[in-house]
């Protein structure tokens, strides 16, 4: 490991993803998250990769669409309102099983919305935002030091699975700094990419990467190819941070930047004699349902915290199925949910009520 | 543990005053954490940055409750003063923050940090002389790891100001 070093988050996200051998990226600006852009425009000419600011979010993940069906390592990034744009694409690209790398730092909407911090991209990225049935793995990194490890992670998981993952991170997360130590050498997984469209001079039949299935039965079987793939998936790489949960009096659900609030209600609460445990999902898709089991009696019940309206709760409660009470708690528009309000509410339940 | 927070108009440096302290508390050894203000209110209006120095693994960015203020106009003590810590300090540029703090459970300190800077013949000093008193009182990280910061911080063309710029940092510490 290398010295720490102070850097910004996008920066480290760009910085990652050159590291993971990255040499392809097509963007379009928007903030909160354009210091990729801007790392990546500087950094690419001098190592000989390829830069694009594309002309729209469209052109840009179908331009992502064309280099990963060539088989080289590529990314893209966005940010709420520009992920929307990029929906048609990802669809395309799950169902053609094209490794790729996808940054969304998510600022608050709907519509054009505000820069500042949210997670109301949850829905859109974890469910899907595009058409069809597919799945993309989802990341949700908490400090600068796992945007690090979790962006080169990303490319090992698109490659491994043939399949779009997904960076998903908050303003704060993007914007802030952070000490980040690098690893003298990344653990890239190298994968055989014999289906890539990479010419072959007549000497083996053509590969085709392809979202286009005429025949109900084919496109059929491509499906359950597909669900089988994203079974596999769910079995192998959920992740999830889990702390101070045995023998806890409430559980908080939370990722990203609330997981960091919460981490410091935990104080707070132990303060008041209250033991309060968190789980933080790392992977979004595939959820980490499997840790909930463990913990699925907690005498006082489990809260969510979210900079949403409530959308990562239904994952939590699919994952409880009623086992126990599951409460909410969100700000939205740009706020963050305040360290004071989340203690109020878990020492409110503590209390029985 | 330190959070401070340090606030003025955007264009004073109070964002690159906030990467001097993080960097320097890095130097040090201890984990940091900077968070600058990034909405459209930048634009020719107020700054701000929050950053935490600690030794222990830091949790939320985001402070709440800031044991030390560091500003440079009115709108941002203002803002930030019910904020602070008990017993904690505020520190204040006299020139642009004329109403001083109701506070009386806070140490705070005005110093004319522009007026120095001016003398100095570099008015962007001024958010370093501040700097050092906040170093002077604290103690969280040393003058020498302030320059380290400032040798990383800075763009290279610029080290030649670093002894002036050192000069203001002790200004701000003896005054």
């Amino acid at each position: 490991m290398g010295k720490r070093i102070l850097m910004k988050g996008n920066e480290v996200i760009a910085e990652a993803a050159l590291r993971a051998g990255c040499r392809h990226f097509f963007g379009y600006p928007i903030t909160p998250q354009t210091e990729i852009s801007h790392y990546m425009a500087k950094k690419m000419e001098e190592i000989g990769g390829v830069f694009l600011q594309a002309e729209s979010e469209v052109a840009a993940i179908n331009m992502v669409y064309g280099a990963a069906s060539a088989g080289v390592r590529v990314m893209t990034s966005s940010s709420s309102p520009g992920i929307s744009l990029k929906q048609e694409g990802i669809s395309y690209s799950a169902c053609a099983e094209l490794p790729m790398v996808i940054v969304d730092i998510v600022r608050c909407g709907p519509g054009l919305g505000g820069i500042l911090p949210a997670q109301c991209d949850y829905f859109q990225v974890v469910k899907g935002g595009g058409h069809g049935d597919y799945n993309l793995i989802v990341l949700a990194p908490a400090s600068v030091q796992e945007l690090y490890e979790l962006t080169v992670e990303a490319f090992n998981l698109a490659d491994r699975y043939r399949n779009p993952v997904v960076i998903l991170g908050d303003g704060y997360l993007g914007q802030m700094m952070e000490a980040v130590e690098f690893r003298d050498e990344e653990p890239i997984e190298k994968a055989n990419k014999d289906w890539a469209t990479t010419g072959h001079g007549g000497k083996r039949t053509h590969n085709v990467t392809t979202s286009i299935y005429i025949d109900p039965n084919v496109l059929e079987a491509h499906n359950r190819k597909l669900q089988e793939k994203y079974r596999v998936i769910k079995e192998k790489e959920t992740r999830a941070e889990v702390f101070n949960c045995d023998g806890a009096d409430v559980v908080v659900v939370a990722y990203g930047t609330v997981a960091r609030v919460v981490k410091n209600v935990i104080k707070d609460a132990e303060k008041k004699g209250i033991k309060v445990g968190l789980i933080r999902p790392i992977t979004l898709w595939p959820f980490p349902t499997e840790v909930f089991d463990k913990y699925a009696t907690v005498p006082k019940g489990f809260l969510t915290v979210e900079m949403s309206a409530g959308q990562m709760v239904e994952d939590v409660r699919l994952a409880l199925n009623g086992r126990n009470r599951v409460e909410f708690h969100g700000r939205m528009g740009g706020n963050v949910p305040t360290q004071k309000d989340i203690l109020e509410i878990v020492c409110q339940m503590a209390d029985g009520q | 543990m330190q959070q401070i927070i340090i606030s003025g108009f955007g264009g004073q440096g109070i964002l690159s005053m906030g990467r001097l302290l993080a960097t320097g508390g890095l130097h040090e050894g201890h984990n940091v954490s900077w968070l600058p203000s990034y909405g459209p209110e930048m634009r020719g209006g107020t700054a701000n940055c929050h950053v935490i120095i600690s030794n222990e693994e830091i949790g939320s960015p985001i402070i709440s409750c800031p044991n030390a203020l560091i500003v440079m106009n009115q709108p941002s003590l203002d803002k930030f003063e019910n904020m602070v810590e008990e017993n904690g300090i505020i520190i204040m540029d006299s020139a642009l923050v004329p109403i001083k703090p109701k506070r009386k459970d806070v140490r705070s300190f005005s110093l004319p940090a522009t007026e120095k800077a001016y003398e100095m013949g570099h008015p962007a000093f001024a958010g370093v002389i501040l700097l050092g008193k906040f170093i002077a009182e604290t103690g969280i990280i040393s003058p020498q790891s302030f320059e380290e910061a400032l040798r990383t911080v800075l763009s290279p063309s610029k080290h030649t100001l670093i002894p002036d710029e050192m000069k203001a940092l002790e200004f701000g510490m003896s005054y």
